[in-house]
C-alpha cells in the first residue's frame, strides 16, 4: 500500500473507458458548463448527529450533512459503510437511536415514510422493490396515488371527478413511461422484465409522484455500460429540468464524481469527507478508506459488491 | 341423475357459505400477513348483536345499521389496539394474539348478550324451488346471491378505487408502498373494517341457517380447508375452493357414506386440504411465498 492507486479516482478515465465510448459516442453524462442549477440557500434535507445500531452493531456513528435544494448529492463509501442504512434513515425505514432528520419544515426523530412522501420525498431501493405482480403502468400509477382528488365514494361510483383523476393520472404516467423509454412495456408484468428495465420502472414510479427530493439507492447496479449511460442522463435530466434534488448512492465512483455537485463519503459508519467531487477525489482519507489502509485490509475493494 | 344434481347444487351452495367466512381471512392476510383466527368470533359477534337487537324490538333495518357500524368500529378498534402495537412481530405472535382475541370477543359477546341460543329469522323462506325437476333450497340461492353481491362490491373497491391499488401495493411490498405515501395503518384499518362487514354478512347467513349460538365461531374451522385449497391470498380462490369443498363433501357423504358408515362430511374437506398441501402448497390461486431477507 505504499503507493495509493490514484487512478481509482480518475473518474473521467473510468467513465470514458474504451468500452463505453464504443457504445456511446459523444460526451458522457456530466453537467455541462453553464448548466449548473441554482442551489437553494436552505437545505432540502439535513441530518444531524445520526447514530444507528442493530442489536449492538454500529451501522452509523454521528453522521450529519445537508442536501441543498436542487443539487445532486452523491453518497459513496466501501461495502458496509452504512450508505443504504443512511438512506433508510432518511426515508423513514429505520429509526436512528440518536440524531434528527430535518425535512419538510420539521425535525424528525424518525421520518414517517408516508408523511415524507406527501411532502415530496420519493425513493428507489437497492434490491428492486417493485410490485411484481402488477404491470409497468400500474406500478407507475401507484406513484400517483397521492395526487388523487376524488373521494372514495366518487371513485367507487366512477363519478366525473374520479374519471378526471384517472385520465390525468394515466396521462402523467404515460409521460413518465415516455421519458424513461419504457412505454412499449406498459402492459408487461413487472416481475418478468429484465433487470435493467425494472430499475427504470422503479425510477418511473418514484418520478410519477413528482418528488422534490429523490433518493436513489444504487440505480446503476448491475447495468451494462450503455444502460448506465442512459440512466445517468436521466438522473441529470430530472435534476436539471425538473429541479428535483437527488441523493445518489452508487458503487461506481466514477459516475458519482461525474454527476454529483456534492459528495459525502462514509466509511465504517462515519463520515470521512463531505465536499465537492474534485476535492473528494484527492482526499487522502477517502483514498485510504477505499484501499483499506486504515483498517489493515488486504487490498482494494472499491466498487466490488 | 336428478338426485346427483340436487346433491351437487346443494353442496355448491353450501360451499359458498364457507367462502364467505374465508374471504374475511384473505383480506386481512393479504394486507398484513396476519392469520386472523378471531374472524369466527367476529362472525358470532355480528350475528348475536343483530339477533339480540331484533329480539329487543329494534326494527330490522335499524338493527342491521347498528350492527354494521359496530362491526366497522370493532374492526378498526382491533387493528389499532391489538395489531398495530405488534407490528413487525413474528407471524406466530400475531396468530396467538388473534387466538386470544377470539376468546375476548366471545367473552364480551356473552357479557353483552348472554349465552342463550337464538333463532335468527331473515324473512327468507326455505321452500325448495324446482328447476327442471331438481329441487334447490331458496335460502341457499339467496345466500349465493348475497355472496355474489359481496364479491362484486369488493371487486369494485379493489379495481376502481385508490384503496385497491394501495391494497395490492401493500400486499406486494409494504416498505415500497410506504415510500409512495401509502399509510400502512390506514390501509390496515380499512381492511379490518371491511372484514368486519364480511363477518356481518357471513354471521347473518350462518346464523339464519344453524341458529345463533357460540359454536358459530367454529365456522373458522370449516373455512380453513377452503383457505388452504384456494390459497391464502386470493378472493377468487376462496370462492372456487368453497364450491369445491362444499360439493365434494356432500357428494362424498352421499356416495361414500354408506361404504364408510357415514360422518364423512366432517373430515373430508381436511383430507382434501391435506392433499393440496402435499401437491400444491400455495393453493389454487395463492401467491408463491417468497421469503426475503
Amino acid at each position: 500500500m505504499s503507493s495509493p492507486a490514484p487512478q481509482l479516482f480518475e473518474a473521467e478515465a473510468y467513465v470514458r473507458s474504451p468500452a463505453l465510448s464504443e457504445v456511446v459516442p459523444g460526451p458522457v453524462a456530466s453537467r455541462a458548463p453553464g448548466q449548473e442549477p441554482a442551489f437553494g440557500a436552505e437545505p432540502i434535507l439535513e441530518l444531524l448527529h445520526i447514530s444507528l445500531s442493530f442489536k449492538g452493531v454500529r451501522a452509523l456513528s454521528d453522521v450529519g450533512f445537508a442536501v441543498r435544494a436542487g443539487e445532486i448529492c452523491g453518497l459513496i463509501g466501501p461495502n458496509g459503510a452504512g450508505k443504504s442504512s443512511l438512506l433508510n434513515v432518511m426515508s423513514g425505514v429505520y429509526r436512528p437511536q440518536q440524531g434528527s432528520i430535518h425535512f419538510g419544515g420539521r425535525a424528525h426523530a424518525r421520518v414517517d415514510a408516508a408523511w415524507a412522501a406527501r411532502h415530496g420525498m420519493a425513493r428507489t431501493f437497492q434490491n428492486i422493490a417493485l410490485f411484481r405482480g402488477m404491470t409497468v403502468l400500474d406500478n407507475v400509477l401507484t406513484g400517483k396515488t397521492l395526487s388523487t382528488r376524488a373521494t372514495f365514494l366518487e371513485q367507487a361510483l366512477t363519478l366525473p371527478r374520479a374519471r378526471r383523476d384517472a385520465v390525468r393520472q394515466r396521462e402523467e404516467a404515460e409521460q413518465v413511461l415516455g421519458l424513461l423509454g419504457i412505454a412499449q412495456h406498459r402492459d408487461s408484468v413487472v416481475g418478468k422484465l429484465p433487470y435493467g428495465l425494472q430499475k427504470r420502472v422503479e425510477l418511473g414510479r418514484a418520478l410519477a409522484a413528482r418528488p422534490t427530493l429523490l433518493l436513489l439507492d444504487e440505480p446503476f447496479a448491475g447495468m451494462s455500460a450503455q444502460e448506465k449511460q442512459a440512466m445517468a442522463e436521466l438522473v441529470l435530466e430530472v435534476n436539471t429540468s425538473l429541479g428535483t434534488s437527488v441523493v445518489l448512492i452508487e458503487h461506481d465512483i466514477g459516475i458519482v464524481l461525474d454527476l454529483a455537485d456534492h459528495v459525502v463519503v462514509l466509511d465504517y459508519g462515519r463520515k470521512i469527507a463531505d465536499d465537492t467531487p474534485e476535492r473528494v477525489r484527492q482526499d487522502p482519507a477517502v483514498i485510504d478508506a477505499y484501499l483499506g489502509v486504515d483498517h489493515g485490509a488486504t487490498g482494494a475493494s472499491a466498487g466490488a459488491s | 341423475m336428478q338426485f346427483f344434481l340436487e346433491v351437487l347444487i346443494g353442496g355448491l351452495l353450501a360451499g359458498i357459505m364457507y367462502s364467505m367466512v374465508a374471504i374475511g381471512f384473505v383480506l386481512i392476510f393479504k394486507a398484513s400477513g396476519v392469520f386472523n383466527f378471531a374472524q369466527g368470533s367476529l362472525v358470532l359477534f355480528a350475528a348475536l348483536t343483530y339477533v339480540s337487537l331484533v329480539e329487543r324490538e329494534v326494527p330490522a333495518w335499524l338493527a342491521l345499521l347498528v350492527t354494521l357500524l359496530a362491526m366497522l368500529a370493532l374492526g378498526v378498534l382491533i387493528e389499532r389496539v391489538v395489531l398495530r402495537p405488534l407490528v413487525n412481530r413474528p407471524p406466530m405472535t400475531l396468530f396467538m394474539a388473534t387466538l386470544g382475541l377470539s376468546f375476548i370477543v366471545e367473552g364480551v359477546s356473552q357479557i353483552l348478550w348472554g349465552a342463550q341460543v337464538h333463532g335468527l329469522e331473515l324473512g327468507i323462506s326455505d321452500q325448495p324451488l324446482e328447476f327442471a325437476q331438481v329441487f334447490v333450497s331458496s335460502f341457499d340461492l339467496f345466500a349465493a346471491a348475497t355472496a355474489a353481491a359481496l364479491v362484486a362490491g369488493l371487486s369494485v373497491l379493489v379495481t376502481r378505487t385508490r384503496l385497491g391499488i394501495a391494497l395490492r401495493a401493500v400486499a406486494d411490498d409494504p416498505v415500497a408502498a410506504m415510500s409512495l405515501g401509502i399509510s400502512l395503518p390506514r390501509v390496515w384499518s380499512i381492511v379490518w373494517a371491511i372484514s368486519g362487514v364480511v363477518a356481518l354478512v357471513a354471521g347473518l347467513l350462518w346464523g339464519a341457517r344453524v341458529g345463533v349460538q357460540f359454536s358459530l365461531s367454529l365456522v373458522v374451522l370449516k373455512a380453513l380447508p377452503v383457505l388452504i385449497i384456494g390459497g391464502f391470498t386470493s378472493v377468487a380462490g376462496t370462492i372456487v375452493a368453497g364450491l369445491l369443498v362444499g360439493a365434494s363433501e356432500k357428494l362424498a357423504e352421499v356416495y361414500l357414506g354408506p361404504v364408510l358408515q357415514g360422518g364423512i362430511e366432517g373430515w373430508f374437506p381436511y383430507v382434501l386440504a391435506l392433499a393440496f398441501l402435499l401437491v400444491r402448497p400455495t393453493g389454487l390461486f395463492g401467491d408463491a411465498v417468497v421469503e426475503r431477507a
